[in-house]
């Protein structure tokens, strides 16, 4: 299931990067991108195991910037 | 500016003030380090929180941990006001990155303005103002003058101008009536329209070219990626340099203090940051996305950016591409009579006929036809046609025809398709319909050679004589011609063939039935794409308007955007492996190397925004 969400506080652009690798990594995700210009998160990922992956693409992204949250 | 860079430029001034107190004040060694101290965290805390959170999680490459180590390293070795110059220069230069961005974000995203805020919704007689996305299909919706057509729908009543400038560059307004389409994204100039919503606002124009403009920079090109992975293997090996250089030679050279090697090693640890590299190449690419949709032109992804920028080869179909693909009367050569009375010789004897010729040419003459001028309509199957007009018997037809009544056809210059007339077995004179060439296709063939394309190949289903004609006036190096769709693809495939390893081919049509193409090519770039649907879908670019000049802009756009991102790479890293070269010997400070660190971020950022600027005619 692919899903566009709106990322708060994406300040770096490296950061972006680091996210979208780590993202990249997690086993229930096929692809994502993090696009640090429109600030925007795109991931398609296995239909039944979506609401525990977003937790964990959630965890992710703060460890990587502690301000940056998903919108959902 | 937002709050947060608000809030970060006050604490930067307070910062410097109480530097500068220190400074100045003259004061004991301890004074002076709790000035400089209270400075440093006033300015600093933010950096050294996150720093101190990296590292309970075990990241020690991040940049706020470095460039804490490195200003708390040089109040470790006693340079409190390197120390704390160090962490304001940074933070200037972040506030700065920061309020780049989002002046070229927003920018970028201005020129992308073609989202409609409501809706004005006729509902039991009265008018309700409605988010778009609440409207369905068959609503009667009203828009007035100013508005911007917030759905695609159909003109139920009123006339008016619109602007479609924002949808597809194109300046002159559209004159809209009752019956007309007319399509979300444009702006009602002059009067007040009812229109019946034909799709809902997620199917609407506007919403498809949004999410495709949007989304565009997901589709990473490869100087993005060789970046990203650059940069992942950048920081660790300056990091692990800075120790090295911090601790090895003090051990080994008896002369050398450990302060002065710790601080060439304190250098490397502010330049490791990759930011200004990460930063600058997605913003140009986007740049470059937004530059080519003020154009009228949607980009579908970096990386055809890229590959548009090494175009080697263009082909281009024939009709509807560069032709207007309506046949059209282009030559009157009458002899003895005039022009009007040779035309209104062959309108008359094909008033019955509903040929495209004969359509073409009761078009050219424009007047109605008194069809009780004409008699004894005689159709000579194959050769054309004979007619009585006004007592004179007329023959309009084929070289054939004329040669069976024997009527001498004097010597003549024409291609495309010519028609002969005769009044009363006297050639009177021919006309030549064909399929006329857009305004811009000869400047656009100009253009996109003068760009450094080296060939450009015309494909056509058409006759020899015609495609070959079209051909050498608008100066296309090479034609194939009488084309059956599959040929068409075969001929793409030898073409990729004869293109270097690192040159693109392109190719341009009309999107509707040239699909296979598309995809098989390089780069697949559909024309006249506004409304149609499929062709958004099967290109990899969709020039809005019809005009195929913008293949050529687009190209340019391309050409300047990689052209920034080659310099940005260039600039960043040669500024920050010559200053860690300097650092190494002992010849940079830090606020040098705070330069090649954000103050290489703001220039990349602002040399990016140099292809928004770009005029559409260069």
């Amino acid at each position: 299931m692919k899903k566009t969400f709106k990322l708060q506080d994406l300040d770096c652009a490296n950061c972006a990067a680091k996210m979208e690798h780590a993202i990249n990594e997690m086993e229930a995700v096929h692809s994502a991108t993090v696009n640090f210009m429109t600030q925007k998160l795109t991931v398609d990922i296995d239909e039944e195991k979506f609401d525990s992956t977003m937790k964990d693409i959630q965890k992710t992204i703060r460890k990587v910037e502690p301000d940056c949250t998903i919108i959902m | 500016m937002t709050k947060r860079q608000k809030k970060s430029l006050i604490l930067i001034l307070l910062s410097s003030l109480i530097f500068i107190i220190g400074l100045i004040v003259p004061l004991g060694n301890t004074g002076k380090l709790i000035i400089y101290l209270a400075s440093y965290i006033l300015v600093g805390h933010h950096v050294l929180q996150k720093a101190f959170r990296n590292i309970l999680k075990g990241r020690v490459f991040d940049e706020n941990f470095l460039m804490a180590l490195a200003s708390l390293g040089a109040f470790f070795i006693g340079d409190y006001k390197e120390g704390v110059t160090v962490i304001i220069f940074y933070q200037i230069g972040e506030l700065f990155e920061h309020i780049a961005v989002d002046r070229s974000r927003k920018s970028i995203k201005d020129l992308m303005d073609i989202c409609p805020d409501y809706a004005n919704l006729e509902k039991d007689g009265n008018l309700e103002t409605v988010d778009p996305d609440e409207v369905c299909i068959d609503d009667i919706i009203l828009i007035k003058t100013g508005e911007k057509v917030p759905l695609d729908g159909e003109v139920v009543e009123g006339s008016s101008t619109l602007d479609t400038t924002a949808l597809t560059g194109e300046t002159v307004p559209r004159t809209v009536h009752a019956g007309d389409t007319i399509l979300s994204g444009t702006i009602n100039l002059t009067g007040v329209l009812r229109v019946r919503v034909t799709k809902e606002f997620g199917e609407s124009t506007v919403s498809k070219i949004l999410d495709l403009v949007e989304n565009a920079s997901n589709k990473k090109a490869h100087h993005e990626q060789f970046i990203t992975k650059f940069a992942r293997y950048y920081t660790p090996i300056v990091v692990i340099i800075a120790a090295f250089l911090s601790l090895i030679p003090p051990l080994l050279i008896p002369s050398a203090s450990f302060s002065d090697w710790i601080h060439r090693g304190l250098i490397f640890l502010v330049i490791s940051c990759p930011c200004a590299l990460v930063i600058s190449v997605p913003l140009s690419f986007f740049g470059g996305i937004g530059a080519a949709s003020k154009a009228g032109i949607l980009i579908k992804g970096s990386n055809y950016i890229e590959a548009l920028a090494n175009a080697e080869t263009v082909v281009f179909d024939k009709t509807g591409t560069l032709t207007k693909g309506t046949f059209e009367v282009t030559k009157i050569a009458p002899l003895q009579i005039s022009k009007d009375k040779l035309l209104e010789y062959a309108a008359y004897a094909e008033c019955y006929s509903s040929h495209p010729i004969a359509l073409s040419l009761k078009k050219s003459y424009g007047n109605p036809i008194d069809t009780n001028m004409v008699s004894d309509i005689e159709e000579i199957s194959g050769h054309g046609i004979k007619a009585v007009v006004n007592g004179v018997v007329v023959h309009v037809g084929n070289s054939k025809l004329m040669n069976q009544i024997q009527v001498e056809i004097p010597a003549h210059s024409s291609t495309g398709t010519t028609v002969h007339i005769s009044a009363d077995y006297q050639y009177a004179g021919y006309i030549t319909i064909s399929d006329q060439v857009k305004s811009d296709s000869k400047s656009a063939i100009t253009s996109i050679k003068a760009l450094g394309v080296k060939t450009t190949v015309m494909l056509t289903g058409d006759q020899k004589a015609v495609g070959e004609m079209v051909a050498s006036e608008l100066g296309i190096d090479k034609v194939r011609t009488e084309l059956l769709p599959v040929d068409k693809v075969n001929e793409v495939e030898k073409l990729l063939e004869e293109t270097s390893q690192t040159g693109k081919l392109i190719f341009v049509g009309d999107g509707i039935n040239d699909a296979p193409v598309l995809t098989r090519s390089d780069i697949g770039i559909a024309m006249g794409g506004l409304g149609s649907d499929a062709a958004i879908e099967a290109a990899d670019i969709v020039i809005m308007t019809d005009e195929p000049s913008k293949v050529a802009t687009v190209i340019a756009i391309s050409r300047k955007t990689l052209r920034i991102v080659k310099q940005n790479i260039i600039f960043a890293l040669g500024v920050k492996l010559f200053i860690l070269s300097l650092g190494a010997f002992g010849l940079a400070n830090m606020w040098e190397a705070v330069f090649a660190d954000v103050g290489v971020s703001v220039i990349a950022i602002l040399n990016a925004m140099r292809v928004l600027k770009m005029k559409h005619n260069e």
